[in-house]
Parts: structure tokens; C-alpha cells; sequence
């Protein structure tokens, strides 16, 4: 086993969806998010720094191209309610930014990647601390399994039943060069 | 970085990232839950062996905002004579198990024996006349917040600097992130061998009110002006006190800091101290994000030594 | 017991001798080349110098009153293992040892002297004078008010007239209250940055300064107990040039270190006079070396551990000095054996109107030390471990010790 360096993802490294897959996987999520609420009201979109942001408004933009309502949205740094912060230092924190009052509000936490549940764990913990929405629902572009707590998605771009350790790399138009899912052997954490 | 004890001890770079840090924690500080559980069943001990109400509060605040658990030890200044002695203190304070120490004491060095003797993580909270390292961050991150920029500032660091930590600590850190440093106050109060500093110095207040961007007031202790170190404190403020007509000669965006607690009519008019130039408020909440910031990451890095 | 001790370089009335010694009940019975050993112990002294024993004017002992620093046996045998026959006691004990039937207490003929000195003034108060002719008559050659000045001019030039009328000298802490008050380090570039409030180099000057004048006043003998800044050294010169009667000693570590080892904040580095600049350094060296500073004082200065264990503003002041005084000066100053028995032995003996001299038939102070072997300081006699060579490396060796009570050093000192 050996880890696979950056520079070689999308070449010896089996990709698992390509770009258009991701546009194809942002756009029924999107659907389906309108569909379950019957429309847009109340509803927004919090991404979880760093990848859950770009999806979260690329979602946005995918509602509004179809639904023409501009779906507000946040993003959200849990690096101060992760649960290994002293065995995993932090560098910078990222943003957190809400644009409206979670109270009674929809909220959809936007992630790349769910897999213990312990990021959404503390998302969770995050959003509540801001506010007190009337709902929180999630959306993973990919759902790897081995949860450590009970957390489900309410949308999922693709189930990818890993092992664990496997990694599983998500690169998205806007922050990363190629768009596109990866799944390479590695230590078992995602990056 | 395992202590801050010394402004020496963080160049640049390690001062940026405590004021990004120091950011971000402003803006959780702005929330309607203002505390998040980054330390959470992390426990810090305060040794203030100084009454300074103000930094053991501003401290106490940090720390619970991340959700830890605080010990504190404060002693009256007559007391501790009589009392055990400060290692005895610490070792028994560590005893209840603290992840880190913040400490207090009116002698130099004191910071760094408890550190030598506790193996603890150790925050100084001001020792002696020497180091205040959480003052002097939370005085530069007031400022880059306000300014957008530390580097090329011109400060005047105006009052009792012989006998000041704030000084010491602030005009360091001001010289190490690019700042040009003048310190102002009669010759009894500017430091002995001042030269050693690699400072500008002026014997008058005026001499400087045209050409900086920061006025930073140090408190006079009044007792001293009773002829021990200066004539009279009406003779301090003819040539030092900021008072309004000279505030009025301050360049237009330029601002008046004070580390506190102030005296109005000494070294700072009253309404100069509650005008619109002063930051002195923003100190106190910057304050918090600072120390906020600097125990986030005394305590979730991992120690590499 | 009979020694012979062979093979080193003997200090002798004409210079360093490779010659024999033969020791026996307590004194110097033959010098001379090839003795043949006859139910001798034999000492090998080879590449080791042989000379009179080590003569410290400047030793606290803290016995009576402060025992848990030190007492005179644990300093003797402090003194014993640096190579010290004799050393004066400081009187700043608890009590002060201000009248004749204290300094009798703590006079000691064996193993090693224990020479008394007496306080100037009652209680070292620097108001009056203490029992100066009782002192006298005790045995008392030296007063001082040590660890703190005599600072009343008028005082101190009655004590003068009186103590010159007996024959003795007074000998001087130089530290001016109102420059010095609340100093705990050399005011300087690195007192500045602590922000730890200093004592000027000035505070010192200005005290010996006006002596000297008191001296040309009074024609007391003087002596300036560790002497630690240049200008110092240059007010030292002049008064000997003006021939007066001065004297002055220098302690090892001031010969040694500078005010930059309080960077650390070390309460060991604390000590009155304070460590000052590198440029004192360089001219306390060169005045021992040309004699301008007569003599070295080791300033030995026991504080428990615990007492050493605060802020350095809160620290007592002083290092122990006895254990490690040869090799430090050794190690600061280029002397050769002659200068630096000198130095150790022979001018401070002659401070005190001791006839200490080289090696000759009928001495009973002998010590032999080795100036290249090397010895690591980890086991103190004394009670105190206040030093900034604690568990050091350092060169040159005192490996025998002889008195009028035979030889008095243990051996496990050397090679550990
Ligand atoms: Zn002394």
C-alpha cells in the first residue's frame, strides 16, 4: 500500500465521476431539493469550508437557473467545533458567514464527502450555535459509508462504498484545476 | 509555538497568523452565541499576582468563549508576602490539572520560572516592566483592523515607558511587523540606554502630533509625579498630556490608543479620550479575540519539540 | 604522618623550583631535589604546581544564624576542597558579628583558618560604630560593613581615624544607596530591555571615589572588596600611583561572565556587585594581571536551593565561589604559577598583614594543584549549590591540601 501523490490523480488513480457526472449529480440534487420543499421558501444553503462552499453555490446557481430565485447562501468553518483539534492542529480558520437569520428557516448543509459523520456532528453543533433553524437537512456529493454516528444524508450524488483506507478525493469547478471524483488507496482520511 | 511569553519570541509571520486568528475569533465574538467548543474539556489556570481586573477578565472571557474550564489564583498585592511561595503556587495549581497557565506577577521572569517549573504551556499576562505580550497583539490587531495594515505606521508611544511592559512589548512587535517607533516622555521616563532600543525619541509631545498615525498614551502613575521622577503632574501634562488643542493637530485619520485604565486630565483630555479618534473600546473587545486566538493555538497545536 | 611530595613545580623564595617536598607534622621539613622516600606517603605531583594555600578575604559562611545556607564546617570544607587554607569571614551573620566575643566564636584554627572579620558599624546599620577596639582585640584585622555600604562619610571617616590608629583596615562594599536603590542587575543595555531596574556602574565609582578622598584624609589602610567595573580598575590605579594605601580584590566570577548571562532571567546570575559589561570584563582581567587588583576574593555566597527558587528580582544575591575560585581564574586570566599564587595566596595573606609567602622550610600551608586536569563540579561541600558552574566541566585541580593538621583535602576531588 502505498499513498499516491497529488500530482498523479485522474492518471493512475481511478476516477469515479467526471466533471459532467458532478454537473449532472449538482443538478438533481438541486431538483430535489425544490421538489421535497415544494419550492425555495425558507431554504439555505450552507456550504462546510473548503469544498462544501463551491458545491453549496453551484447548487444555488442550479435552482436559480431552473427556479429563477436566488437561494441564499452560507458558508460555515467547523474547525472550532471539530472533536480532534489537539491531535490535529488547525492552521487558518476558515469563514463562517450566514446572510440571513436561520430562525425558522430550512437550512441544507453542503458537503463533499460524508463519512464518519463527525464533520456534521459539528456542523451541526456550528449552525445551531448561530441560530435556530426549523430544519437541518444534508447534502453530500458522495457518501463513502463507515459512519460513526447516526447521521444520514437527505441528498446524495453518489454512494461509493469504500474501504477504509481508501481515499476518496473530490475536486470542484471554481477551486480545483480538474473537476471530478477520485478514489485511491491511502490512509484512510480524505482530503 | 508551545508559550507566548515574549514579543521576541514571534517574528512576522507568527504575529500575522495570531491576528488572522484574532479575526476570525472577532467575528465569533459577534454572534448571537458567542462561544464555541474549540476547548472544551481543556482547563486553564490563572495566576494574577497583580490586582489587574482588566486582563484577568479579558482572559477568564477568552477562555470560556472557547469553552474552557478556568482556575484562577489572584492575590492582593500585600499578601503574597505572607503567603506561599510562588513555586509552591504554581505546583499546587498544576496539581488540579490545568492544560496551560496564564500568569500574572509584578517581577520579571516570572512567566518563565513557572514555566521551568510546571512543564505547562505558560500565557505572560505581564511580568515587571518587562513583557505583556497579549497587550501589545491586541493593541496590533486593533490597529490592522483599522488601518487594513501595520507595516509603515508611525507610532508615538508617549508616557512612563521606563517603567512599562506595554511599552516594551508593543514597541518590539511594532518594529518587528515594520513600524517606525517614537517614544515620547521626559528623560526620567524613556528607558535607561534608550539607544539600545533602535527608537526614535522626543522630549515633548508636540514635536511629534504632525507626523504620526497613532498616538499611544500610557498611564502616568501620578504618585510618581510628586517630584520623585517628575516635578508635578501640571508640569507633565504642559508638555505631554494630549489635550484637545494638541488632538486638534493630529493628522485627520489619525487615531489615540490607550491600554488602560485611563486618567482623564493627565495624560488624556476627557473628551479627546471619548472622541472619535480614540480605539481605546476596540482594545478591550480586541482584546478578548487576541487571547482568544493565542489559546486556540497554545493549545490544539500539536508541540513539536 | 610523613608526605614527600615529588615531581611538580614548587613555588619557592626564588621562583618556581623543581624540587621535593618532604611534609611532616604539619609543616615544610626539607625542600630540595631528589629525596628519597623513607616511610613516606608519596605525593605525584608531576605537571602539578605546588604553593601556598589558597587565601580567600571574602568568605560568607552564614554561621551564627543561617545555617540552612551554610555553617563553618561545610564552608571549610568548601574552602578545603578549592584550595583554601585561610578565609575571612564576612560579619554580616545573624547576629552581626560587631563585638569581640562574636568573632571569637567563629575563629578557627583547624583544619583550616577561619580569620573573623569585624562590621564597621553596630548591627551593620551604618549608624554607629560597632565594638571596633573589642573586635581588635578578638583578632578582628578587617572591617566591613559587607553586603551593605557605609554610606555616611562622616561615619565612616571616624571609623578610618579609629581603625588607623589600631592598624587595621576598612574595606568597602561599594554601592550607593540612592543610584543603587531597588537594583537587582548592571543598569544597562540588557537591565533596559528586562526592564529590571539597575545599579549604574556609577553607584559603585562614586562610593569608592569619595574613600579614596577619605582615605587621603585619614591615612587608613583600604581595601575595595570586589571591584567590577573599569573605571573602577582606573580609580584603583591612580590611588596607588598617589600612593595611598589601597588594596582591591576581584571576585572569579565577575573575571568570568558578563551582565548578558541575566538574559536568561536566572536567579543564579544575581549577585551584588552585578555582572557587568564585557568591557569591565577585559579590564578586571588586565588589572589582575598587571596588579593593579592585588588579589582575587571569591565573594563566596551559600543561598539554599529554595531560596534561589523565586523571580530574579525576589533572589538573594550571590553565588558560592570557594569550590571552583582556581579553576575559574585559571580560566579567565593568563597568569603564570608565580602571579597566580600571587594573586590567591600571597597578596591577600598580605591584605591581612599575614606573612604568606612561597614554599620554605617551616610552612604549613601548602596546597598542590594541577592547571590542566580537568574535573566536573557536581558534588558541592558546600551546603549550597548557587553557581553557574554546578555539574561543569572546568580546568585545573586542587588535588592535595596541607595544613598545620596534615593533609586535609580528601582525594575523591579529582577525576570523577
Ligand atoms: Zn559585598
Amino acid at each position: 500500500m502505498h499513498r499516491i501523490p497529488r500530482s498523479c490523480l485522474g492518471g493512475l488513480v481511478p476516477q469515479v465521476m467526471t466533471a459532467d457526472d458532478l454537473d449532472r449529480a449538482i443538478r438533481r440534487i438541486s431538483h430535489e431539493i425544490v421538489e421535497r420543499h415544494h419550492g425555495t421558501e425558507g431554504i439555505v444553503l450552507v456550504g462546510i469550508h473548503s469544498r462544501g462552499v463551491p458545491l453549496a453555490e453551484q447548487i444555488a446557481g442550479a435552482i436559480e437557473s431552473f427556479e429563477a430565485v436566488k437561494v441564499p447562501v452560507g458558508e460555515l468553518d467547523i474547525g472550532l467545533y471539530r472533536d480532534d483539534l489537539a491531535s490535529r492542529p488547525t492552521t487558518r480558520l476558515g469563514r463562517t458567514l450566514i446572510p440571513v437569520d436561520l430562525s425558522g428557516e430550512t437550512v441544507v448543509l453542503v458537503d463533499d464527502v460524508l463519512y464518519t459523520g463527525r464533520t456534521i456532528r459539528s456542523a451541526l453543533d456550528a449552525v445551531l450555535d448561530l441560530g435556530r433553524p426549523k430544519r437541518v437537512e444534508l447534502a453530500v456529493m458522495c457518501d463513502r459509508g463507515h459512519r460513526e454516528l447516526p447521521i444520514r444524508p437527505d441528498y446524495v450524488g453518489k454512494n461509493l462504498p469504500t474501504s477504509e483506507d481508501q481515499k476518496v478525493k473530490v475536486r470542484i469547478k471554481g477551486i480545483d484545476e480538474e473537476a471530478g471524483v477520485w478514489i485511491s488507496d491511502g490512509d484512510g482520511s480524505d482530503a | 509555538m508551545r508559550d507566548l511569553l515574549s514579543v521576541d519570541d514571534l517574528d512576522r509571520a507568527a504575529i500575522e497568523d495570531l491576528l488572522d486568528l484574532g479575526d476570525d475569533f472577532v467575528e465569533v465574538l459577534g454572534r448571537d452565541v458567542p462561544k464555541v467548543p474549540a476547548l472544551r474539556g481543556k482547563t486553564i489556570g490563572l495566576m494574577f499576582y497583580e490586582p489587574s481586573t482588566r486582563t484577568r477578565l479579558s482572559f477568564d472571557r477568552a477562555a470560556k468563549a472557547l469553552s474552557a474550564d478556568v482556575l484562577t489564583f489572584t492575590v492582593g498585592g500585600s499578601s503574597v508576602s505572607k503567603g506561599e511561595s510562588l513555586k509552591d503556587t504554581a505546583l499546587t495549581l498544576k496539581a488540579m490539572g490545568p492544560h496551560l497557565m496564564v500568569v500574572r506577577h509584578r517581577a520579571t521572569g516570572a512567566p518563565w520560572r513557572v514555566r521551568d517549573w510546571t512543564a505547562l504551556p505558560v500565557v505572560n499576562a505581564g511580568d515587571g516592566a518587562h513583557q505583556h505580550p497579549t497587550q501589545a497583539l491586541l493593541d496590533l490587531l486593533t490597529l490592522r483592523r483599522h488601518f487594513g495594515k501595520v507595516d509603515g505606521l508611525r507610532v508615538a508611544i508617549v508616557g512612563d515607558i521606563r517603567h512599562s511592559r506595554v511599552a516594551r512589548s508593543l514597541a518590539g512587535s511594532l518594529q518587528t511587523m515594520g513600524s517606525s517607533v517614537t517614544l515620547v516622555a521626559p528623560s526620567t521616563l524613556l528607558p535607561i540606554h534608550v539607544e539600545s532600543w533602535e527608537v526614535d525619541t522626543a522630549g515633548g509631545i508636540d514635536q511629534v502630533l504632525g507626523e504620526v498615525d497613532v498616538v499611544y498614551l500610557l498611564r502616568i502613575q501620578t504618585e510618581r509625579g510628586g517630584g520623585e521622577v517628575f516635578p508635578s503632574v501640571a508640569e507633565y501634562v504642559s508638555r505631554f498630556g494630549l489635550t484637545r488643542r494638541r488632538a486638534d493637530l493630529l493628522p485627520a485619520d489619525s487615531v489615540v490608543m490607550h491600554p488602560g485604565p485611563m486618567n482623564r486630565g493627565v495624560e488624556i483630555d476627557p473628551q479627546v479620550a471619548d472622541g472619535p479618534r480614540a480605539l481605546v473600546t476596540h482594545q478591550v473587545s480586541n482584546g478578548i479575540a487576541v487571547r482568544m486566538a493565542v489559546l486556540f493555538r497554545l493549545l490544539t497545536s500539536e508541540v513539536p519539540e | 604522618m610523613r608526605y614527600l611530595i615529588t615531581g611538580g613545580s614548587v613555588l619557592t623564595e626564588s621562583g618556581p623550583e623543581d624540587v621535593d617536598v618532604e611534609f611532616v607534622d604539619g609543616s615544610v621539613t626539607r625542600l630540595e631535589a631528589g629525596i628519597q622516600p623513607d616511610e613516606h606517603q608519596v605525593i605525584d605531583a608531576t605537571d602539578s604546581w605546588v604553593g601556598p594555600g589558597f587565601f580567600d578575604l571574602h568568605t560568607h559562611l552564614r554561621e551564627p544564624g543561617q545555617e540552612w545556607k551554610e555553617d563553618i564546617a561545610s564552608g571549610m570544607a568548601a574552602a578545603i576542597a578549592g584550595g583554601f587554607t585561610s578565609v575571612v569571614a564576612m560579619p554580616n551573620t545573624d547576629p552581626v558579628i560587631d563585638a569581640g566575643h562574636l568573632a571569637r566564636q567563629i575563629t578557627r584554627h583547624e583544619p583550616i583558618r577561619v580569620i573573623p572579620s569585624g562590621a564597621v558599624t553596630l548591627g551593620q546599620e551604618g549608624t554607629q560604630l560597632a565594638h571596633l577596639d573589642d573586635l581588635w582585640a578578638a583578632g578582628v584585622r578587617l572591617f566591613t560593613d559587607d553586603g551593605y555600604t557605609v554610606a555616611d562619610a562622616g561615619l565612616l571617616r571616624r571609623a578610618m581615624e579609629y581603625v588607623a590608629q589600631l592598624g587595621g583596615l576598612v574595606a568597602q562594599h561599594a554601592e550607593d544607596p540612592g543610584l543603587c536603590r531597588n537594583g537587582h542587575m548592571h543598569e544597562g543595555s540588557v537591565s533596559s530591555r528586562l526592564g529590571i531596574t539597575g545599579l549604574p556602574a556609577a553607584g559603585e565609582e562614586v562610593i569608592i571615589a569619595r574613600d579614596l578622598k577619605l582615605v587621603e584624609l585619614t591615612g587608613c589602610r583600604y581595601h575595595i572588596q570586589h571591584a567590577s567595573t573599569a573605571a573602577t580598575v582606573e580609580l584603583i590605579r591612580s590611588a596607588k600611583h598617589a600612593g595611598l594605601p589601597v588594596t582591591a580584590e576581584v571576585t572569579p566570577h565577575h573575571l568570568m561572565l558578563d551582565h548578558r548571562e541575566v538574559e536568561s532571567m536566572d536567579p543564579v546570575y544575581k549577585m551584588y556587585p552585578p555582572l557587568r559589561t564585557p568591557d569591565d570584563v577585559d579590564a578586571l582581567r588586565a588589572a589582575l594581571v598587571d596588579g593593579t587588583i592585588d588579589a582575587v576574593g571569591t565573594d563566596h555566597a551559600p543561598h539554599a536551593a529554595f531560596e534561589k527558587d523565586v523571580t530574579f528580582e525576589e533572589a538573594p544575591r550571590g553565588i558560592v565561589g570557594l569550590e571552583t575560585a582556581a579553576s575559574i581564574v585559571r580560566a579567565a586570566v593568563e597568569l603564570d604559577q608565580t602571579s597566580f599564587f600571587e594573586r590567591m595566596a600571597i597578596a591577600p595573606g598580605g591584605v591581612l598583614g599575614e606573612a604568606a609567602g612561597p614554599i620554605v622550610v617551616g610552612s604549613s600551608d601548602l596546597v598542590v594543584f594541577d592547571p590542566e586536569a580537568e574535573w566536573t563540579f557536581d558534588r558541592p561541600r558546600s551546603k549550597s549549590a548557587n553557581s553557574p558552574w554546578l555539574n561543569q566541566r572546568l580546568k585545573g585541580t586542587v588535588t592535595q591540601v596541607f595544613t598545620r593538621s596534615g593533609l586535609v583535602s580528601t582525594d575523591e576531588e579529582g577525576e570523577s
